[in-house]
Order: structure tokens, then sequence, then C-alpha cells
């Protein structure tokens, strides 16, 4: 029972997140652009996340002609329970996680690829060939990037000898810098490019390049379902938000402790790199497909791999 | 290059082609035969004291009521020479063809698919003549002097009518349409009671 | 799925390109700018065949304009390249002054270069917003209106519309520029080139910038001539061809101002060939400021706007609306019989208007060059064996106005 209400708690928070992620990427971007962003809806533009999703569950779902209507239907779902299932693993505190398991960072990985499974039948159930095109790019983008990201945590896994967050958040806090983003800076690096492509944000928004693919993989969702994937995905982004935080940036730990709240400087971190998300997508041209791809193979990977053969040699030294 | 003296070298290269040399606000215009029209443009184009190599405009002109012929109306400059001639080939209406200059300037693919369009002149050799601004099924060539600017409801053209018909059906899901028939239906009631 | 799919296209799928994946972009989609259409051939996410789809806008301008006089036709150069109008109508006034005989005064010929170049910008900003936007810049877009916001708020001051202005009248221009506005544009023009700096901060140096506009969509000069493309990206290519510089109109052949000339003739040049541009227009804005002479604005022997008419209109077969016109005066010999080519420089490219009068009060017929018709006829050869990615860029980098190029 004290399950249950703590899984509801963690989506209820969760989902509010979302809402006031979305809002403050329009405020910050729109302070970027030299506009204001939300300003009409309550004080300040503050409920503007509540009418937009008020708005997107009342609007009529439309179901193209000849899709198919099952994967129609279930891609959305597949996407946000993948999205949504990382949650159970990621310690916000010590001791705050729903589920700690030992094989946490294998778990979080699995999931982020079964999300993809969502993406690519979205693209075939809506027969249309923006979605399906849409729906490959994001395929191969994401089986690409994996690599890259799975090879670029390796390194912190073998400082903290453990696949368990909270694990690896504890032999941070006994490592010399506190934090793992100056010894595995690489690794760092890697990972960071790669969770942008995995999570399909500027600059590599190809799947959904609205330039070329109008939406790319949910062209042809509306209403609803369209808000499912859209949640899906700012969910993912928090998820490997976290990561970032928990396997680089030291966790919850901070420098001094914030006296009842936990999770303070946790929550500080994720904002911290969804403002670079933003930064980012204000700043930053799109890439093209094959450029993607290169970088992903060619930069990303050797490098990564690079790291891991460093970090061994150096674990043996000292 | 003064305009009068290319017409000049223009008159002596082909003696038979040239009908007429039109001058018109300090523009000179060639009237020519349409038989050598694809020679002729080559020529201005590769000659080097001429060097047309731009192709400013290619359009139609009707000009049957006038003495029976369309006019395909070549405006031609040389970039590197600064200087311009017009040449106008006459095109008899009986037998609307002319020979294409697509081989010479690529750029005179669609222009010519325009005039054929509009004004309903074949480019022999064009490698892809289709109607381009108006509709494949369209009827006539609006251009012409002789086309009429409106016609009467049972004349018109069927793609229009289908498509009136079509926007008619759909309206019913129109919002609006909706919104308006609802307030009839509510204003029909109100005058009943 | 899939398989079953491709027998219900509309284009029709020739024989050995039954296994290309076909795409109609357009003519709904972010990208192409109005209402373009782009039958594509796909090889997976490689172009293999283009075929671009004119006419969605196609308003019959140039059956239109036979059925009007010459003032009144004028309104609607306001719709051809609706993003700079002001270049329209200076260039359809021109036009009709060369047919016409009419000495335009010199302070009117000074005031319609400033509006030409003001609308240049207007024009330019516009493709640099939408093409960066293209290739997902996002923020450039915003800076962008902001400055031709300035722009428009000028022209509602001159002509009292943002965008559908109607400045320029045949002969000269509707009315004399205010003080105020002046002062305004001075302003404008000083501030104006820190801003080119501004976007260019953002995107000129940036990596993922170069890798998408470099090399990419190339044109040779040779290429580029036969096309028949005009404006930056026939200048891009590395031909010196102008017309503010070859046939000079209007006080172009009074200030003093360079043609940015590229050498590759890739998006990137074209790119960098336009943000030059800008430069330059700025720089022509400044002169004509300061050159800019007392006088009259309209010439002596403009017509009224309520032009003479010489032959009824054409007769509507079955219609009733065939008396419905006014013959104001029934004389043959109102203006001289003729024809004339004249081109101005739009922001677009060569924008050149045809005209043949028969002696009456409007054309026996106009023909309307327009820049982007012809840079959307060269699209297919462009795009040819590229990314799908890339003829996004490259139709951002051609800078079409779908107004302007179905008429």
């Amino acid at each position: 029972m004290a399950l249950v209400v703590h899984m509801l708690i963690l989506v209820g928070v969760v989902l509010l997140h979302v809402a006031y992620a979305t809002y403050f990427e329009r405020k910050v971007i729109g302070h970027m652009q030299v506009r204001m962003g939300p300003t009409r809806v309550g004080p300040l533009g503050l409920l503007q996340p509540i009418a937009d999703g008020i708005k997107l569950f009342f609007k009529e779902d439309v179901i193209p002609g000849c899709a198919d209507r099952t994967l129609f239907y279930a891609a959305p779902i597949i996407c946000l329970v993948a999205a949504m299932a990382n949650l159970a693993v990621l310690p916000f505190a010590s001791g705050l996680v729903l589920a700690k398991i030992n094989i946490g960072l294998l778990f979080v990985f699995a999931m982020s690829s079964l999300a993809s499974y969502g993406v690519v039948l979205a693209g075939w159930a809506s027969n249309s060939k923006f979605s399906f095109l849409g729906g490959l790019r994001s395929m191969s983008q994401v089986i690409s990037y994996e690599i890259a990201l799975g090879l670029s945590l390796v390194g912190v896994m073998m400082m903290a000898g453990s696949l368990d967050l909270s694990e690896i958040v504890a032999a941070q806090q006994q490592s010399r810098f506190g934090i793992y983003a100056i010894p595995q800076f690489l690794g760092f690096f890697v990972f960071v490019v790669a969770m942008l492509a995995e999570t399909n944000r500027a600059p590599f928004d190809l799947p959904e390049a609205e330039s070329e693919l109008v939406a790319g993989y949910f062209t042809e969702y509306s209403g609803i379902r369209f808000s499912l994937f859209f949640m899906a995905e700012y969910i993912g982004m928090l998820v490997m938000a976290s990561i970032a935080t928990i396997c680089f940036l030291g966790g919850w730990s901070g420098p001094f402790a914030v006296p009842h709240v936990p999770f303070f400087w946790f929550a500080a971190k994720i904002y911290g790199i969804m403002f670079f998300y933003f930064w980012l997508r204000a700043t930053l041209p799109r890439y093209r497909y094959d450029q993607l791809m290169s970088l992903g193979w060619k930069v990303l990977i050797p490098l990564a791999l690079l790291n891991i053969v460093v970090t061994g040699f150096v674990k043996t030294i000292f | 290059m003064e305009p009068l003296a290319i017409a000049e070298k223009i008159k002596n290269q082909f003696p038979a082609e040239v009908i007429e040399v039109v001058e018109s606000r300090g523009q000179v215009g060639v009237i020519v035969a349409r038989e050598q029209i694809g020679a002729m443009c080559r020529w201005l184009k590769d000659e080097p004291e001429l060097r047309m190599d731009h192709l400013l405009a290619l359009c139609g002109v009707d000009y049957v009521a006038k003495n029976g012929t369309y006019e395909v109306v070549y405006n031609l400059c040389s970039i590197p020479l600064r200087h311009m001639i017009r040449l106008r080939a006459r095109v008899p209406a009986d037998d609307c063809r002319i020979d294409s200059v697509t081989c010479l300037w690529r750029g005179a693919d669609w222009l010519e698919r325009e005039c054929f369009d509009l004004l309903g002149i074949v480019f022999d050799g064009h490698p892809d003549l289709r109607r381009i601004l108006l509709p494949e099924g369209w009827e006539g060539y609006p251009l012409r002097k002789t086309y009429p600017l409106r016609l009467p409801a049972e004349q018109e053209w069927q793609g229009y009518v289908q498509l009136k018909e079509l926007s008619r059906e759909l309206s019913r899901f129109d919002f609006y349409s909706d919104m308006l028939s609802n307030q009839a239906k509510a204003g029909a009631n109100e005058a009943k009671k | 799925m899939m398989g079953t799919e491709f027998r219900n296209l509309a284009v029709p799928v020739r024989d050995g390109e039954s296994e290309l994946f076909t795409v109609q972009m357009g003519p709904q989609h972010p990208a192409t700018h109005g209402v373009l259409k782009l039958n594509l051939w796909m090889d997976g996410e490689t172009v293999v065949r283009c075929d671009p789809d004119a006419g969605y806008l196609h308003r019959g301008f140039e059956k239109i304009a036979e059925n009007k006089t010459y003032a009144q036709f004028l309104p609607l150069t306001d719709r051809l390249d609706y993003i700079s109008a002001m270049a329209n109508n200076v260039g359809y006034c021109v036009a009709v002054e060369a047919l016409l005989r009419i000495e335009v005064p010199l302070r009117a010929q000074y005031i319609r270069t400033m509006v030409a170049e003001m609308a240049r910008i207007t024009g330019h900003l516009l493709w640099l917003a939408t093409h960066a936007l293209d290739i997902g810049a996002m923020t450039v877009f915003l800076y962008c209106f902001r400055e031709r916001g300035l722009l428009l708020d000028l022209f509602e001051e001159l002509s009292g519309a943002r965008l559908t202005t109607t400045y320029t009248r045949i002969g000269g221009v509707r009315q004399d520029v205010t003080a105020r506005a002046m002062e305004k544009l001075a302003r404008f023009v000083e501030e104006f080139p820190s801003r080119i700096a501004e976007y260019e901060t953002l995107i000129d140096t940036n990596r993922i910038w170069l890798k998408r506009t470099k090399g990419i969509g190339c044109v040779s000069a040779e290429q580029a001539v036969q096309l028949g493309f005009t404006g930056p990206s026939l200048r891009a290519s590395g031909v010196d061809y102008d017309v503010r510089k070859h046939r000079p109109y209007c006080a172009y052949d009074k200030v003093q101002f360079e043609v940015p000339i590229g050498v590759n003739g890739d998006v990137y040049d074209r790119y960098r060939c336009r943000m030059e541009e800008l430069r330059q227009s700025a720089l022509i804005i400044r002169q004509c400021l300061e050159q800019l002479p007392p006088g009259a604005i309209v010439a002596d022997n403009a017509p009224d706007l309520v032009m003479p008419l010489a032959r009824p209109r054409q007769p509507m077969a079955g219609s009733s609306l065939a008396t419905g016109y006014i013959e104001l005066v029934p004389n043959n010999d109102v203006y001289p019989e003729g024809d004339v080519y004249v081109s101005i420089e739009g922001s677009k490219g060569e924008l050149g208007f045809y005209f043949v009068s028969d002696g009456g009060g409007r054309p026996y017929r106009m023909h309307i060059r327009s820049p982007s018709y012809i840079h959307i006829g060269g699209l297919a050869t462009v795009c040819e064996g590229v990314l799908v990615a890339d003829v996004i860029a490259i139709i951002g980098s051609l800078d079409v106005v779908l107004g302007e190029c179905d008429r």
C-alpha cells in the first residue's frame, strides 16, 4: 500500500515538473529571443501549462484513415511507459528511491532503448511518409547514440565499482573531487552529447525536424495522444538529466546541506542541465542526418572507448 | 554595342529571316520568322562580339486580331558586354509551333511551359511541355485575346464546378457553418413559438 | 503496408523508379515558404529526382493587367513579392514611365531609391529569418523580425500600410517623406550594421551552420547563367550582374555602392552575399538621406489616377456585365504604341516588366519576369542527388516567394 502511495506521489510530482519544464523552456527561450514567453494565463503566465494540458486533453483525437489502429494506439503508451519506468530507480536523495536495485543503470538503458520502439511504431502506424522517415531516423539515431551513451558511463562504473545508482553517488562523495565530471571529463562530454541525441533535442532533433519532416514521427497525432509523446519526451529529458547528475555531478550532495530539503541539490542540478538543454535549442542550428551519424560513430564512440582505456590504466596504476 | 548595330548584324547574318527592325523607347526589337530561331539564338549566344548569354525574359503576345500571328518575345542581354536586344518571332495562328531554346538556356524551360500554358504555343523539342500555372485539365489558353473573361455558369470549367460542389459538401464539417445552422434552427423554433 | 501504398500515388511512378520513395513536399509544409510543392523521388534520404510544381497561387495577373488601366494595376504589384512590396511598386512604375515617356523629378528618384533599398533590407531580413529557421537556428528569426518591424513602421509612416504599400505613383511617389520619418530612418541606418554583426555572431562561424551550408547546392557560374538565375543567387556563383549597375534606374547612378560577389555558389556563399548586400543597402540609404534634393515629387505630365481608356473592355461572353464599363476618352492616340522591357534589381533578383502598348490606356500585354519563378524552375537541377535536409537549405538559400512566382 505504501508503495502505491509512493508511486502516485512520484508520478504526480514528475508530471508537475514536466508541465513546468515546458513553462521554464518557453520562458527561457523567450527571453533569449527578445520576447516574453507566456504571460497571459495566470500571474506571469504560470497557469499556461495547465491550460495547455486541459486543451490537449479535450481536443479531438484524429486518427488517419489508413493508420494501423492497434499500433497507433499503442505507440504513445509504449513511449510514456518506458520513460516513466525509469523514474522508479532514480535516487532523488539518500534513501529516497522507489526501487533500489543493484542494476539501476542497466535498467535505465534498457528502458530508454524501449522508448525508441514507441517512436518507430508511431512512424510506421501513422502511414504517413513524413512520420515514417521520422521514425526511421529516430530508430537509427537512438541505436547509434545508445552505444556512445553506454560506453561513456563505463568509466563511471569502473570508478564506482557498482551499477547501483545510489552507490555511484556514495562512491562519488568519497572520491577526491567529489564529482566524477572532473576525472571523467571525456566521459562526461560524450555523455552530454549522446544525451541530447538520445532525447531528440536540438541540435539533434532530426526525428522531429519541423522544417523537413513537418513534425516527424508524431505528425499525425493530435490531442491527448500527442501530449503523451510530449510528456514522454520531457520525462526522458528529466531522466537523462538525473542520470547525468547522479553519475557525474555528485547526485544529491552539495557544498552545504540544506535542512529539510534533502533533494535540493539534486533538483538544482537537474534544472541546471535543463537550462542547458534550452540554451542549446535557442542557439544551435540542426545537424544533418548523415553528419549526425558520422559524429556518433566516428567521434563519440572512439572517444568513449579511449576514456575506458585511460580509466582502466589509471585505476590499475594507482 | 548599340542595339541598332546588333540588329544590323543579325540582318546581315540571317537576311532571309529578319522581317522588320522596330525601335521603341530606345530599345530595339527584331521581328523574325520562326524557322531559324534556334540557330539565331545560338549564333547570338556564341558570337564573340555579342555574347548574349542571359535570357532575360521569354513570353508570348497575341497579335492575331492585328496580323494573324502570335509572337514569342525573347529579351536577351549580355552580362559581360552589357547590351540587350529583343527578338520577336512570329508564329502563325493556324500553326502554333516554334522551336524550343531550352538546349541553349535551361532557364527557358519553365518560361516556355508558361507560354504554352497561357497562350497555347507549342515548343518543339521542349523536354517536358505540360501545363504549369493552371491545373492539368484546364480548357483553353487564357492570355489569348479571344478568351472570355467570364462564362455563364453552365459553360464554366468542369474542374472549378466540381471544386465548388466539393467545398459545399465539405462545409458541413465546418465549425462555423454548424454553429450558424444551429442558430438558424433556434431562430426558426422561436418563430414557431 | 508501404508497398501497397505506392500504387495509390497521385504522381505516376515511372518504370525503374518503383523502388524509390516518393514524397510530395508541400503545398502545405512548414519549410516550403508558401505554397511551393515539390514532388521528390527519394532513395532513402537522398533525393534522386525533384519536380517542383508551381501555380497554387496563380491569380492571373497578366490577364488582369490587360483589362485594367496602368494606374489601376499598381496596387496589384504589392501582391507579387509581398515581402518587399515597395520594390515591386518602384519596378512597375519605372517600367510604365519608360513606356509612357514620363520624366520623374529628382527628389522622387531619390525617395524611390531609398524605399527600394528599405524593401531590399526587409526582404533579406525575412529571408535570413526563415532560412536560419529552416536549418534549425531559431533565435535569428526573432532577431531579424525585430529590425524588420522597425522598417515596417517606417513604411507605415510613409504610405499608411505595412505590407501592401502602393507608395509610388506613375510619375513620382504618393506623398513626400516627413522629416520625422527621415530622422528615424537615419537612426536605423546608423544602428543597423551592428545588428547585422549580431546575426553573424550567432551563425556565421557556427560549426553546425558551416557544415550545413558549405559545399551544399553548388551552382557554377556557367550553370547559374544558363538557368537564368539573377540577384544574389547569381552573384554568389561569381557572376557580376546587377541591374542597378548594368542598367541604372532611379538614383542608383548617383550613389556609391559595391556589389558583393561570391566564389563557390553554394548555400553559404549565397548567405554571405545577402549579408553583405544588407550592409550595402544601409550605405545606399545613408547616401540618399544626405543627398536628398528638394523639389517636386510627381512629374508634371504624370497621368491622373483615373486614366483615359482608349478601347472598350473585352466582351464577356454571355454576361450582362459587358456593358458595365465607363468609357472615359474614346481616343486611340492617348499613348504611343510600342513595347519596352524594363527591369529592376528586386531583393530576390531581376524583376522585369515587358509591356506592349497598342496606344490604349491599358497595356495590350504585360509580362512579369519574376525571379522566383525562374529560381524555382532551376531547383530541379540544383536539388539532384542531395539529401532531403539539403533541399530545405537550398530552397531557403534561393529565396523564393510564391506570390511572385505564380503571379
